[in-house]
């Protein structure tokens, strides 16, 4: 076996990004809209930038790395799911779908707790997901470029029904927050709920063997022995927690799935167990680049990191398809 | 060749509802004197005629353009190609003395830019070596949400504070015409759909396709680029209206194909601009007078056409 080169190749990857995600996240601490230095806390520390370090920097720091890393690999799990490297949960529905559950929630009881937001939420981008893998069944042949349009529309669609909803009962303006995600919010005791996004990640690590088996189809991997159903059950299950927690938290961040995977791939081909670590520290630093642009932009202003990430995601996108384009006419 | 009976009968009663829409839309409940009535009702009657004229010629020009039935103008990006033309317009204007150019005048320089623009890009697109159609569709729609986002990102650069008003106007909203752009529409639409109707025979022809297009005596590219200029004028009227509208096109064009059951231009084209008046001015009826309920019907129709999309596009695949 000649995997040796590679490894090393994939060892000095996971110190750059380390490195990356460390310098980005020490930048993050420092940038906001009241003046702070970071060495201040050492030199002259006083109750005011401890206080603001404390309830809101190192939250929403932490909030940052969490999210990127966990949607990033949510976006891996479902791309080795639908068999298709154009898609990511924001363009399946699953998005759209957890956000109308946020939608209910306000609807049902405007003050419901965290956890139960969080619980309607998954249960809504569970179903939001498996519609969209119920459409694509019924697809024979498809076409690498009919999944993402399916998805697409079928988000389209969701989304559109939120909105009426959203619009007969004068909550479009909350919709439009979870539907545009940014964590100028995110304080001390509002960012939680994304350490489950990071456990189920952690989890991912260890099931990555078998969504690679998922990722070879159908046969191949009841072959293998893995129970095709029931891990298709479970990775999308994972895909929805993770989708749910931060539409709840921060509102719908749409592409990191998309564009990180993809970057990834091109360092290390499909194996997902040597993948994940590194989607997921690309994805937090994705994310903090995505938020630091969006603070700095127009200082003090800011400006949502979901509308970064859709700029640079699409951009992506449509050079992936550019580049592609012989193969799949 | 006229309609087999079927076409002749849907037809006649289609215009038979969309002529009733009209009358409904203007004498139901009606509890004050005519003469504001008249001017109230009557320029928002306009402007959805004017929509749904638009939207209806475009989307079968283009679908004959780009021989298919799922690819709409909408769905390639145009509306909201529009849209972020019209905001990075404000951004310079915002800048200089332009706000007092005259409305219809920025307008008109509005939509010349985002007429080259589409051009450009349709040249780009469709000159080029056989693409899948789920390419074209794909690249339109993220290029779109693309448009969308650097449209969005324009206006939160321009003014923060003054973001959130702004952003009311990317929803199409049939309640909220933008009546100072009625008289260029009305000229221009004119324009536009005379012109399309004198080209019905070579429009018929180009349904054929490419190459027997051309060994027919229709000159290719010139007939095409013409056509796009007004595809792309008819498109940037509508979004000045009443805002983007993904699905709408998509709705009409192929209610159209389904009337007539014919391919004739002659007959198409009408049908779709009829099956336009009756979902707007009709829809609008029965939710403002017989429901009244505050229901927004561009929602509703967008829900509509979305969920028609996926069904063309299923049963596409499958053949």
């Amino acid at each position: 076996m000649n995997s040796s080169p590679i490894k090393h190749h994939t060892v000095s990857w996971l110190i750059a990004l380390t490195l990356l995600v460390f310098v980005l996240s020490v930048i993050s601490l420092n940038v906001g809209a009241s003046r702070m230095n970071l060495l201040h806390l050492f030199t002259q520390p006083d109750d005011r930038i401890t206080q603001l370090l404390f309830v809101s920097r190192w939250p929403r720091t932490l909030a940052l790395i969490l999210a990127g890393a966990s949607l990033a690999v949510a976006g891996l799990i479902l791309q080795m799911m639908a068999r298709n490297r154009l898609v990511e949960p924001s363009m399946v529905g699953t998005v759209d779908a957890a956000a109308l559950g946020v939608l209910l929630c306000a609807i049902v009881a405007p003050g419901m707790a965290l956890w139960l937001k969080f619980g309607v939420a998954t249960a809504f981008s569970v179903t939001g997901t498996l519609l969209f893998l119920a459409v694509l069944k019924r697809i024979p042949l498809r076409s690498a470029l009919i999944v993402p349009l399916v998805g697409l529309v079928l988000a389209g669609v969701i989304h559109a029904g939120s909105g009426l909803l959203a619009h007969q009962l004068e909550l479009s303006q909350a919709l439009r927050s979870w539907n545009s995600g940014d964590f100028s919010a995110v304080l001390r005791g509002r960012y939680e709920l994304l350490w489950v996004a990071a456990g189920i990640m952690l989890l991912a690590v260890f099931l990555a063997d078998r969504f690679t088996v998922i990722g070879m189809g159908k046969d191949f991997a009841t072959n293998v022995g893995v129970n095709y159903q029931g891990l298709i059950a479970f990775g999308v299950l994972l895909v929805s927690m993770i989708v749910a927690s931060t539409v709840v938290i921060a509102g719908a961040l749409p592409f990191i799935g998309l564009i990180v995977p993809n970057l990834i791939r091109l360092i290390t081909g499909d194996n997902l167990r040597r993948a994940i670590p590194l989607v997921a520290l690309a994805g937090s630093a994705l994310m903090l680049v995505a938020d630091l642009l969006g603070r700095v932009l127009i200082h003090p202003y800011e400006i949502p990191s979901a509308n970064i990430l859709a700029i640079s995601g699409s951009l992506v996108f449509l050079i992936i398809l550019l580049r592609g384009r012989k193969q799949w006419a | 060749m006229g309609l087999n009976p079927r076409g002749k009968l849907l037809l006649s009663l289609t215009a038979l509802l969309a002529l009733l829409s009209v009358v409904g839309f203007m004498t139901l409940n009606v509890q004050s004197d005519w003469g504001f009535i008249m001017e109230h009702r009557g320029s928002r009657l306009l402007g959805m005629l004017l929509v749904a004229i638009t939207m209806g010629l475009a989307t079968v020009v283009f679908q004959t353009v780009t021989h298919n039935r799922i690819l709409t103008p909408s769905l390639m990006g145009f509306d909201v190609l529009y849209v972020l033309v019209h905001s990075l317009a404000l951004l310079v204007w915002g800048a200089e003395q332009g706000t007092n150019w005259p409305i219809e005048l920025r307008f008109i320089a509005e939509v010349a830019a985002m007429v080259a623009i589409a051009l450009l890009l349709f040249r780009l697109l469709f000159t080029g070596s056989v693409r899948g159609l789920h390419v074209l569709i794909l690249l339109g729609m993220v290029g779109g949400l693309l448009f969308r986002e650097l449209a969005d990102l324009a206006l939160r650069i321009f003014d923060p504070s003054e973001f959130s008003i702004q952003q009311g106007s990317g929803v199409a909203n049939f309640n909220r015409i933008n009546l100072k752009l009625l008289w260029i529409g009305l000229v221009c639409v004119g324009l536009c759909s005379t012109l399309l109707f004198h080209f019905r025979r070579q429009l018929d022809v180009l349904s054929l396709g490419r190459d027997v297009a051309i060994n027919l005596g229709i000159p290719y590219i010139k007939t095409i680029t013409l056509l796009m200029l007004a595809i792309c004028v008819l498109i940037s009227i509508s979004t000045a209206l009443v805002g983007p509208l993904l699905f709408f096109g998509l709705l009409v064009a192929n209610l159209a194909y389904w009337l007539t059951g014919s391919h004739q231009h002659r007959w198409t084209l009408p049908a779709s601009v009829l099956a336009g008046i009756v979902c707007l001015v009709g829809g609008q009826v029965v939710f403002e007078h017989l429901l009244s309920s505050g229901l927004p019907l561009a929602m509703v129709i967008e829900l509509c056409g979305g969920v028609l999309f996926i069904v063309l596009l299923l049963r596409g695949v499958k053949q």
